[in-house]
């Protein structure tokens, strides 16, 4: 008996290492430990056997059962390990093919410098805030301190609908409305689209962007206004730029100032973009003038306020190298492409 | 306003300061330098010479040889093609290894000029070169002594060896400043002196003004009356005689030229010189052609004619304030004098006018007549009533310093309404509350003012403004002198402290990003078109005569006719954005543009227009109609607008294609429509690629957009699937069928999908076959058989009724 199953185990140890698909592989298996495999056989002749012989015999069947079981269970790991390498090698791809990306649109530039400049402002606490394009004069001019034979509400430069009603030519009417609305403080920015009557050029866009700041509330001071711009042109130009303001004049402010920024190309060198001065002037700003609170109705005696704005256009424009205005209205897809 | 540093110098004698910090410290306090250039940073050993010698160069007839004193110890040879040279001439050269700013025969000047070395001219040496004008890198125009084409030759008495540069006093820099509005006083070279004395705290000098006038009387010469004392605030005239006309001095030439003024003769080029230097214009009658030696200011009639000194003749209104005689106008008033009045180079006698107009109505008069000149520029930015005084003083100062002419003894000056003194009380508490300075001090402020011409009066507690600073106020503007002069730059830099406030983007912004997010996502780019645009548009884009559309906001002064209305509808952008696209041969382009438009609520506008923004997209040669109206829902889809929309083809856009357009409703409103552009509107454009657009109206989607989500339980009993396949008159859409199935369904209908279409082969002409797969499930049980099967009988009852069938 016992060289019987030497003789079936060696046999078998053979045909399995000889086998080279899982289901020959299979096959061997229901041909040795199946319900009519030869191993099962030699168990039901357990019962021919002397009752002192047969636990020992048993003991040897299973003991060969159980080798050739784990011989096969090898033999199928190996198998399947040397298939998925097969067909793994055989599903190599070249991966440096084009890829497969869905085409996704591009932002203008003007947003993108426009969704900077908001992340920085409602990160400080800025309400963003619209008003309308199509505005009163007394809005765009009389309650920010223009007077009424204003050189700036020329028709050079302002687009009239009718005696009252003009395309707003700055983002400040908008502060005159919320501060109408009296509730304190402000903190608002509003972005939007202004209009002069400036011909088309390289530098020039009768249709352009503007964003505006103001923030009024007790106390607030010049200092106020340097340290909230100065953090903002850090936010945006990054943190090794450096900041400058000039005195300056606007009708809506007082004292005035216009901001410089260090240049960002040449970092202060000296370049052509800041015109070898190593500064570039980024926006205008200044306190609150008294006599705007006076015509929105804010109590300047509680009060006090800055406001500032700048050129959505004139950021693009630096920001991304561009050097013709037209381009940013023209709309090729080359060029829009280019921003994400 | 361009000025040589020298001339400021001349103001404020103790300025020591280089060219770089002088810029700095300026555009710091207040006058933006713009530029400055030195006039001789090209230029290096010009020196005057005296031709000892001449002799013909061997071998060439045009050159000659010459022998130079320069005032060393051996003469130079120098050889010149020049044909104005003579012996004994005194003459600018350049010694070798020096630079001149352009040479004869080039027409560009060098960045860094030319270097002049000794070389050889035909086999003979030449240690150097003779210079003419345009070689100091000036103008002959501003040079008029320098001869045309030719050596500019010094005067005889200059000794050899002199810096010639010096001599024309190019040892300078000239600066040029950007001038805010409010500060007039600043268009003149004293206001910017003043201002430089203030920045380095120095002492500022007054341009010299000496008594002047002869022992006769104006008075009995002429009378002047002011008849519109608010056109005109002050007329002052003073008189010249015995005038001789001559050339200015060279020191007067010279300065005027680096401020980029052409020196004419004594008299022109003293009124221009007092010009830059107060920023007052003047103007000077023959006084001769003055009928009745009379002088009246009043406004013009309508409709008078006038003849301006450069010969035109003008057309005048009764808002245009003249110059007359007792007989007739002689001179529009701050504008332009007239022909009848005009100095001659045979005058004798003349009249000086220094006036003040108001500059408002200069400027509107100018704009009227469509003549702007240098005085009514200036006038135009409304000059202090002070500097006509001054100024007229010190041109009668140099007209006696200068030799020419006999001014006259005494002054008329008209000024009916003298100026008040301006004087602001003095806080400085709120000065530096306003500031955010606790650190500045009443005294520091007070020095700081005092430097910049304005006095504290201890006794009132007020500060006094001197005439020149018509700008100033309020404390406000007091608390900007202090800054600047203290400087902006000290000011600490703080927060704003106080309440919190929360920031944030409105509910209507975030919809319209949630749209454009959306539309980029779906690979459309975004672009941006101007807000007004021609009322041609209209046409193009096939719009009839009596739509709404073409009630659009005109502008009164638009830039011409192609940006003249206000656009009603934003698809003329994008097709144009998309048509340059098409031109230039871009494939399968996809654009977007957040649009306003600007509805009028009644014509002609009395109140603000309605201003709706508008998502508008458009693409060709990426899709049909059916990608645009899945772009549509997905925007829908990122905006929170959730429920069912209808996509209606009785759709009125007449620039789309009749058979393949929709408006698209939402509980009966239109939130937009989307279509095929109509072949005869591409063909508009010139774009021949099947063309597709969409808008979406922003504000209405706002209305019924909403982020809330709330969750679902997922089902948990099984759904039954049915699919029916129909035969379907061609007519019938399938929005009806789907309506059909909805209604029929009620709450157990889970979706349903139109799987297959299909016409032609075994369906019948005027049919189609459609295939739905129809899903139901109930949330609280499994559904019977019966019950599904009842609801597609009942389906397919209804669907019987449009003479629909169930395909066998």
């Amino acid at each position: 008996m016992k060289e019987k199953l030497e003789k079936l185990k060696k046999e078998a140890f053979e045909k399995i290492n000889s086998v080279d698909a899982l289901d020959v592989l299979n096959d061997m298996r229901v041909a040795y430990l199946g319900k009519k495999g030869e191993i099962t056989t030699l168990l039901k002749t357990l019962k021919d056997a002397s009752d002192e012989e047969r636990p020992k015999l048993g003991q040897y069947i299973n003991d060969t059962r159980v080798e050739i079981e784990k011989y096969i269970s090898d033999m199928k790991d190996k198998l399947t390990k040397r298939m998925r390498k097969e067909q793994m090698a055989f599903e190599e791809i070249d991966v440096t093919l084009p890829a497969r990306a869905p085409d996704i649109g591009h932002r203008h530039p003007n947003s993108i410098a426009y969704e900077q400049i908001e992340r920085i402002f409602v990160g400080m606490g800025y309400e963003v805030v619209d008003g309308p394009e199509i505005e009163y004069d007394e809005y765009n001019f009389g309650k920010l301190n223009i007077p009424e034979n204003h050189p700036a509400k020329d028709e050079q430069d302002t687009f009239y609908i009718n005696k009252d009603i003009v395309l707003r030519t700055q983002t400040s009417p908008v502060q005159a409305r919320v501060m109408e609305k009296g509730e304190f403080p402000i903190r608002m920015i509003s972005p939007g689209r202004v209009f002069r009557s400036d011909a088309v050029d390289a530098t020039h866009s009768p249709c352009f962007h503007q964003v505006e700041g103001l923030v009024v509330d007790r106390g607030i001071t010049f200092a106020d206004l340097k340290g909230t711009l100065k953090k903002f042109a850090t936010e945006l130009f990054g943190k090794d730029i450096k900041v400058k303001f000039r005195p300056h004049h606007f009708p809506f402010t007082e004292p005035s100032a216009e901001m410089d920024v260090s240049c960002f190309k040449c970092m202060g060198k000296g370049c052509r973009f800041c015109k070898k001065s190593g500064w570039i002037e980024i926006l205008g700003c200044g306190m609150v003038h008294p006599n705007v609170f006076d015509k929105c109705n804010v109590d300047k005696s509680r009060y006090q306020g800055f406001a500032f704005g700048m050129g959505l256009e004139r950021i693009a424009l630096l920001k991304y190298e561009i050097d013709d205005m037209r381009l940013l209205y023209e709309n090729d897809i080359r060029f829009l492409e280019q921003f994400n | 306003m361009k000025t040589a540093l020298s001339w400021i110098k001349e103001y404020v004698p103790g300025l020591e300061v280089d060219d770089e910090k002088y810029s700095e410290t300026m555009t710091i306090t207040g006058t933006k330098v713009e530029g400055y250039e030195r006039l001789d940073k090209n230029l290096d050993k010009i020196v005057a010479a005296r031709v000892v010698s001449m002799e013909k160069h061997p071998n060439a007839d045009k050159l000659m040889v010459c022998m130079c004193d320069v005032g060393g110890d051996k003469n130079l040879q120098i050889v010149t093609g020049a044909k104005n040279v003579a012996e004994g001439d005194m003459v600018p050269v350049v010694l070798s290894g020096g630079r001149v700013a352009s040479v004869h025969g080039k027409d560009e000047i060098p960045e860094d000029g030319v270097k002049i070395s000794k070389g050889k001219l035909r086999g003979i040496e030449s240690d150097g070169m003779m210079c003419s004008i345009e070689e100091f890198g000036l103008d002959r125009n501003y040079y008029p002594e320098a001869p045309e084409d030719g050596i500019y030759i010094l005067d005889k008495d200059v000794k050899p060896g002199t810096d010639v540069v010096e001599l024309l006093g190019l040892h300078d820099t000239v600066f040029e400043y950007e001038i805010t509005s409010n500060r007039v006083d600043c268009y003149g070279v004293s206001g910017i002196a003043r201002e430089a004395a203030a920045a380095f705290d120095k002492d500022f000098k007054e341009p010299e003004i000496i008594k002047t006038g002869n022992s006769e009387d104006i008075n009995d010469y002429l009378s002047v009356k002011i008849l519109d004392d608010k056109l005109c605030r002050r007329y002052i005239a003073r008189m010249v005689k015995n005038i001789k006309i001559a050339p200015s001095p060279a020191w007067l030439r010279h300065r005027l030229a680096a401020s980029g003024i052409r020196p004419i003769n004594n008299i022109v080029d003293i009124t221009n010189y007092v010009m830059e230097e107060y920023g007052q214009p003047m103007h000077a009658f023959d006084y001769d052609t003055i009928e009745g030696h009379e002088i009246i200011v009043k406004r013009a009639n309508d409709g008078e004619e006038f003849t301006t000194l450069d010969g035109q003749q003008r057309k005048l209104d009764h808002d245009i304030l003249m110059i007359n005689d007792a007989k007739r106008a002689i001179g529009i008033a701050g504008i332009m004098g007239g022909e009848n009045s005009k100095i001659r180079d045979d005058v004798t006698t003349m009249v000086f006018e220094a006036a003040t107009f108001d500059g408002t109505n200069i400027r509107l008069s100018s704009k009227r007549l469509g003549l702007r000149t240098d005085a009514s520029s200036k006038f135009e930015k409304g000059l202090c009533a002070q500097s006509a005084y001054k100024a007229i003083e010190r041109a009668c100062t140099l007209i006696e310093q200068l030799g020419a002419g006999e001014v006259v003894g005494g002054i008329i000056d008209e000024y009916p309404n003298k100026d008040a003194q301006v004087e602001i009380d003095f806080k400085p508490d709120e000065i530096n509350a306003l500031l955010g300075t606790e650190y500045i001090t009443k005294y520091e402020m007070i020095f700081y003012l005092k430097r910049l011409g304005i006095k504290y009066d201890e006794q009132t507690g007020k500060v006094i403004c001197p005439d020149f600073r018509n700008d100033l106020e309020s404390n406000a503007d007091l608390a900007e002198e202090v800054a600047r002069i203290y400087g902006y730059e000290m000011i600490d830099t703080t927060l704003p402290r106080g309440e919190t406030t929360l920031g944030g983007c409105s509910f209507e912004k975030r919809v319209e990003d949630a749209a454009t997010l959306a539309a980029r996502f779906l690979g459309f780019s975004e672009t941006m078109s101007y807000s007004f645009e021609s009322p041609k548009v209209f046409d193009k884009l096939n719009i009839s005569e009596n739509d709404k559309m073409r009630e659009a906001v005109k502008i009164m002064n638009p830039l011409g006719e192609d940006f003249s209305i206000m656009r009603t509808c934003p698809v003329n952008g994008i097709l144009n954005s998309l048509a340059l696209n098409y031109n230039r041969r871009n494939k399968s382009v996809k654009l977007y543009e957040s649009a306003r438009i600007y509805m009028p609520k009644s014509l002609p506008l009395t109140e603000l227009p309605d201003e709706r923004k508008q998502l508008v997209l458009g693409f060709y040669d990426c899709g049909d109609f059916f990608d645009m109206k899945g772009a549509v829902q997905t925007i829908f889809k990122f905006t929170g607008v959730n429920g069912k929309k209808t996509y209606s083809p009785d759709c009125d856009k007449a620039f789309l294609h009749p058979g393949q357009r929709a408006d698209i409703l939402y509980e009966g409103e239109k939130l937009g429509y989307l279509g095929r552009l109509h072949p005869e509107v591409a063909d508009n454009y010139g774009i021949s690629q099947k063309t597709f657009i969409a808008v979406i109206d922003i504000e209405n989607v706002i209305k019924y957009s909403n982020f809330d989500t709330k969750f679902n339980e997922i089902a948990k009993f099984p759904a039954m699937s049915r699919d029916i396949s129909l035969v379907v008159p061609k007519a019938v859409t399938a929005g009806t069928i789907e309506e059909i199935i909805e209604e029929k369904s009620g709450s157990i209908l889970e979706s349903y999908k139109l799987f297959d279409v299909y016409e032609g082969g075994q369906i019948a002409d005027g049919f189609k076959s459609m295939a739905y797969n129809i899903i139901f499930r109930h949330r609280e049980r499994t559904l019977e058989e019966k019950e599904v099967s009842q609801i597609i009988s009942d389906i397919l009852k209804e669907l019987e009724k449009l003479d629909i069938k169930l395909r066998n």
